[in-house]
């Protein structure tokens, strides 16, 4: 049948009602099944794409259950007021403050150093290094993000806190400023490839219309190009954030493990994530207080990230410039 | 008039000294990545040399720290990694080939991307807890292989998405057309012209996935890996009947990772220096790997020409 393609007539006759019921038989009808085989692919693939919803309703079932199991033995109120965090002891008190402040300064240390630095790369990247010092420096980048977050913790520990305590004597072999500092060092790739990218989007013209009223190329990438590329730059940076309070092995390898209230980064502390693994490693009974109290700050910390997440949405939608 | 002329030279030349200035600074702000990778690569290797040699790679984890080796930790490793592949792969490809190819633009598609985007932002260890209550308890795989590999191939997924449809939105779109126009089915079209057409693409977000899901410490301490495993899990293919076995899958198990974290948490010195050395280790395999998938895309970035 297939052949009689070739051999068509020029001018091809229209079949009209008759001769259309006329016709032998449809040769496409045993292709009617094909219909059936796509369908079936399409559910398999839509499945494996709602997977991703499945996995965030898993993360955030299994976290409110065993922490409500958590907070049907800890009151709330002592949970937000209390200012120790000592369940591993036989005093046990159950406030998140010291693990919510090691977060938070661990992540202040390391946003000082990642935001200015991931900043000026950025800028440098896009708006100064020609594209054979960016097709170099880019990749070494990307390794940098590559490198195991527990090697970043053997480098906080037994190279950067010795270093620092050249500079500081009395500093302790455990404290947040090392830590901080190298996970500053870790998030900059993040920072300053989000944020060239969506300075390079930003079209020539406008640099252009800027250098034509004699700006110089500082000016115009301070002045045109990174207002222009604020939401990306926003983006950049609630990443990293995000990436920051996230961090775990750097923190639980050189910061001490200890839960510590206190707003010094040369002290010892611990953050959420620390307190997780350490946790974690005591290999305690599943259903015990100490094995909730794990998912309760995890809850803690996933709502810490999603309403950085939501901000970042809201400061994109505000800052955003279409050309 | 020359007054006013030298005035303008003079804020001409301030102007270019500025640009020179943040020039510098700019240069500063790369020698902080480009450096502190060179100095934490010669800084364990320097470190960790005085054990980097045969037989480290062929024992097991001891009390004495001149015997121990990271034989169980890189089998340990090598299986994780396969389930990780063999799970993350075909649901992220598939995922990100629905999204791409099929899904119509409705609430529906919307929530899907919204969870993809905030999963790729989920803190690792988050992953860990889930993989704690779900996998190890709620389907009881224990803290086992299996619970390993799919817990890294959840925190890859995202990755591997993202990649996918990447790839497949730089094929251009009379490739389809072109496939439509000839009969081809929805899935004739992709199965033979978008999935070939992405694999460079494809294949680059897979290594940097697996490259990140080989070096992840936090999730597995999470699930419970043990760090003392001084024995290998039962080989997958045996001399008796029916041959091949899944008692692998679940076998207690320890990954480079946690066995470089374990030797860094005890004092003694000589602990450290394994430490270093599997340092080392972890460092070139994820290096090669990342490596491979930046020489990958630009490879691929070169010859194609649609």
């Amino acid at each position: 049948m297939r052949a009689d393609v070739t051999e068509l007539p020029v001018s091809i006759p229209i079949p009209t009602g008759a001769a259309l019921a006329a016709a032998p038989v449809n040769r496409f009808a045993h292709r009617r099944l094909r219909h059936v085989g796509e369908l079936a692919i399409e559910v398999v693939l839509f499945a494996a794409a709602f997977s991703a919803v499945a996995v965030t309703v898993a993360i955030v079932g299994i976290l409110v259950y065993e922490s409500a199991a958590f907070f049907s033995h800890v009151p709330l109120v002592d949970f937000l007021t209390d200012t120790q965090w000592t369940i591993m002891f036989s005093e046990k008190h159950y406030g998140v403050a010291p693990l919510l402040a090691g977060t938070l300064v661990t992540t202040t240390v390391g946003l000082l150093l990642a935001i200015p630095v991931g900043t000026v790369t950025a800028i440098y990247l896009s708006e100064f290094a020609g594209a054979r010092t960016r097709e170099i420096v880019k990749p070494v980048l990307e390794l940098l993000a590559g490198i195991p977050t527990v090697v970043y913790g053997y480098f906080a520990l037994v190279m950067v806190t010795p270093a620092l305590q050249f500079f500081m004597p009395e500093l302790p072999g455990f404290n947040m400023l090392g830590p901080g500092l190298v996970i500053g060092i870790m998030i900059i790739p993040y920072v300053s490839s989000v944020a060239e990218d969506a300075m390079r989007a930003v079209p020539v013209h406008m640099r252009e219309g800027s250098y034509a009223m004699g700006a110089t190329r500082l000016q115009t990438a301070l002045r045109v190009v990174v207002p222009a590329a604020t939401s990306g730059i926003v983006a950049a940076y609630i990443l990293g954030i995000s990436r920051a309070i996230g961090e775990t092995m750097v923190v639980a390898v050189a910061a001490g493990q200890q839960p510590n209230f206190t707003w010094d980064p040369r002290e010892p502390g611990a953050t959420i994530t620390a307190f997780i693994v350490q946790v974690a490693l005591g290999d305690l009974p599943h259903g015990s207080i100490e094995y909730q109290s794990i998912f309760a700050v995890g809850l803690v910390l996933v709502l810490m990230t999603l309403s950085f997440n939501l901000l970042g949405h809201l400061a994109r939608k505000r800052f955003r410039e279409a050309y | 008039m020359t007054t006013e002329t030298a005035r303008i030279r003079r804020l001409v030349a301030r102007g270019k000294r500025f640009d020179k200035v943040f020039v510098i600074l700019g240069l500063m702000s790369l020698m902080v990545g480009v450096l502190t990778l060179a100095v934490l690569l010669a800084g364990l290797v320097h470190d960790g040399a005085a054990r980097l040699d045969w037989d480290f790679f062929t024992r097991f984890p001891s009390r004495r720290a001149g015997n121990a080796g990271i034989l169980s930790a890189i089998v340990g490793s090598t299986l994780v990694m396969l389930i990780t592949a063999l799970t993350a792969i075909p649901l992220g490809v598939a995922a990100g080939v629905y999204l791409e190819e099929y899904a119509r633009r409705n609430w529906l598609t919307e929530i899907i991307e919204i969870n993809v985007n905030n999963l790729a932002g989920v803190p690792s260890i988050i992953y860990g807890l889930l993989a704690l209550g779900l996998f190890v308890y709620a389907l009881d795989f224990g803290q086992s292989i299996l619970s390993a590999g799919l817990t890294l191939a959840l925190l890859i997924l995202p990755v591997i998405i993202v990649a996918t449809r990447e790839a497949i939105r730089a094929i251009p779109s009379s490739i389809r057309e072109g496939a439509c126009a000839l009969g081809a089915t929805r899935w004739q079209m992709v199965r033979d012209h978008i999935i070939p057409y992405s694999t460079g693409g494809i294949l680059t977000g897979v290594i940097i996935g697996l490259a990140r899901a080989i070096g992840e410490t936090a999730p597995i301490i999470t699930i419970g890996a043990l760090t003392f495993i001084a024995f290998l899990p039962d080989p997958p293919l045996g001399a008796e009947f029916p041959f091949v076995s899944f008692e692998w899958l679940k076998s207690p198990f320890t990954v480079m990772p946690i066995q470089m974290f374990n030797w860094m948490s005890r004092p003694q010195a000589a602990f450290q220096v394994n430490a270093a050395a599997a340092g080392v280790v972890l460092v070139v395999m994820t290096l090669v790997m990342n490596g491979a998938a930046i020489w990958l895309r630009m490879r691929y970035r070169k010859r194609i020409k649609w």
